[in-house]
């Protein structure tokens, strides 16, 4: 007697890739627009990337229902917040409460792959990475989603972030100005468009800094 | 009102068909210290007395945001105001989670009415001690709202409530027709002389008072300390009649002013309230 199998599943991929590049006074926050489902493209202009707080930003590749729902949660959470403190939530305090949601529904996760950018509260930038079930740690950048195994070694080349074991301990922040992390990512974007085919279309990038947040958007690969 | 026998218990009628606990609660709102609402066509303006216990602490927050686009002032039991301010932030952020849009006030309003009633009709609990001035916008204009601790609610174009709150209500109801095409400026204005009303002398700065305003295109916010004493001077200082009244008597205005020497140190009277 076989094990019986389901003949659905709750899940699907939509694709998509998600980058995320914390600087010393800035934060940059990019995601392709391809929303797909198995070989075919339902969007070219899906954003992935959503503002959850004053100084922090998520961008989440994986199920979009999913990573919708869990927005909205974050959303909701972030306004009790508020009510009950008089503030925006820090890009820290947010990173704990994104871990705590994700492993809430530990046995059932939300298919989400999560990158979440900011500046922490003393306006250093600062990247968050994440797993579907929260477990999550601060880099200095990060990559998630179909695209993923492309630039993360790419990005591992030019950047080199020091290791949290090293003693003395060096700070978790790139050594890059702000234009030369966006170039990096449009580099990025560019080279897993050719060979990732969930990635590509447009490329949305999102800058945070001292003077507030800005929004650039660069054309991809359409095929 | 004098004690009774039919007034141990909200779920005793008395024989004239009354129940005196919510009577008693009732009283509750009218011994707090004042709030005033007023609404025009595109805005209402939120506006009540800052009760300080004594000198050396912070004054009672009495005025809450719910959600962007509506507000609450109390008067009475503060911590009862609180906590039915949590419960209608909770309403707003799980019907906006639902729905995606921002909760009609009429709905909020009568979600709060069956709260109150329940209290009304359980033996082992009591009536909620406070009454709100619930305003807010939504796709069918602005709203005033007075929530009775009864679990009875109306709409008011302006409205006073808790202690010589019959001060504010006068002055209201000689200006209230002109409210509903007043400008956002002249409906605060207004706010702040019915609040002067129920001040009774006492000098009006903008550490006795707070003042919240939402509007098309405006969130509710509460005003700040500077802005709120800087409209006050504004008036003050003019020895200005209330705005946009046709039938003034010219008089009325000049005379009723409290002392002008003070108009030059507005800020630094009195001891400032802790901000929350």
């Amino acid at each position: 007697m076989t094990k019986q199998q389901a003949n659905w599943s709750p899940y699907d991929n939509n694709g998509g890739t998600c980058v995320a590049i914390a600087g010393a006074d800035y934060c940059v926050i990019a995601a392709d627009t391809r929303m797909s489902t198995g070989y075919s493209i339902l969007s070219r202009d899906y954003s992935k990337i959503i503002q959850l707080a004053d100084k922090s930003l998520m961008a989440s590749s994986g199920f979009q229902a999913d990573v919708r729902a869990l927005q909205k949660v974050l959303a909701a959470r972030h306004l009790i917040y508020q009510h009950q403190h008089n503030k925006q939530m820090s890009c820290p305090a947010m990173a704990q409460l994104l871990s705590n949601t994700l492993y809430y529904k530990r046995f059932f996760p939300y298919y989400a792959f999560n990158v979440l950018g900011g500046l922490d509260s003393e306006g250093k930038g600062c990247v968050f990475t994440y797993d579907a079930v929260g477990s999550y740690e601060r880099v200095g950048y990060s990559s998630q989603g179909s695209g993923a195994t492309l630039i993360t070694p790419f990005l591992d080349n030019q950047l080199k972030s020091p290791s949290p074991l090293l003693l003395p301990a060096k700070d978790a922040v790139t050594p890059l100005s702000e234009s030369e992390a966006i170039d990096l990512v449009k580099t990025c974007f560019a080279s897993a468009s050719e060979r990732d085919i969930y990635t590509g279309d447009k490329l949305e990038i999102v800058i945070l800094n001292a003077s507030g947040i800005r929004r650039e958007y660069l054309e991809l690969r359409k095929d | 009102m004098f004690r009774n026998q039919y007034d141990t218990d909200v779920t005793t009628w008395s024989p004239a068909g009354r129940l005196f606990q919510v009577e008693y609660a009732m009283e509750a709102v009218k011994q707090g210290s004042a709030a005033i609402g007023l609404r025009s066509k595109t805005h209402v303006v939120l506006a009540c007395v800052n009760k300080a216990s004594s000198e050396l602490s912070s004054h009672q927050k009495k005025i809450f945001k719910v959600d962007d686009h509506i507000g609450v002032s109390i008067a009475g039991l503060t911590a009862d105001g609180r906590v039915l301010s949590r419960y209608m932030r909770n309403e707003c952020i799980n019907y906006s989670y639902t729905y995606e849009s921002p909760l009609p006030v009429g709905r909020l309003v009568v979600q709060l009415a069956d709260k109150a009633q329940v209290c009304t009709q359980r033996s082992w609990k009591r009536p909620y001690g406070v009454g709100l001035l619930v305003g807010g916008l939504d796709e069918s204009g602005a709203h005033l709202y007075y929530n009775c601790p009864s679990g009875n609610y109306f709409e008011y174009q302006a409205f006073a409530i808790g202690s010589r709150s019959q001060a504010a209500k006068t002055y209201l109801e000689r200006k209230f027709e002109g409210f509903t095409e007043s400008s956002r400026e002249n409906l605060i204005k207004d706010a702040l002389f019915a609040l002067r009303e129920t001040l009774q002398g006492e000098k009006l700065t903008s550490s006795t008072c707070t003042i919240a305003v939402v509007g098309v295109g405006e969130a509710f916010h509460i005003l700040d300390q500077e802005t709120v004493q800087s409209l006050i001077n504004e008036f003050e200082i003019v020895g200005e009649e209330p705005p946009a009244d046709e039938a003034t008597v010219p008089d009325q205005g000049g005379v009723a002013e409290p002392g002008p020497a003070d108009q030059g140190t507005p800020t630094d009277q009195g001891v400032t309230p802790m901000d929350v």
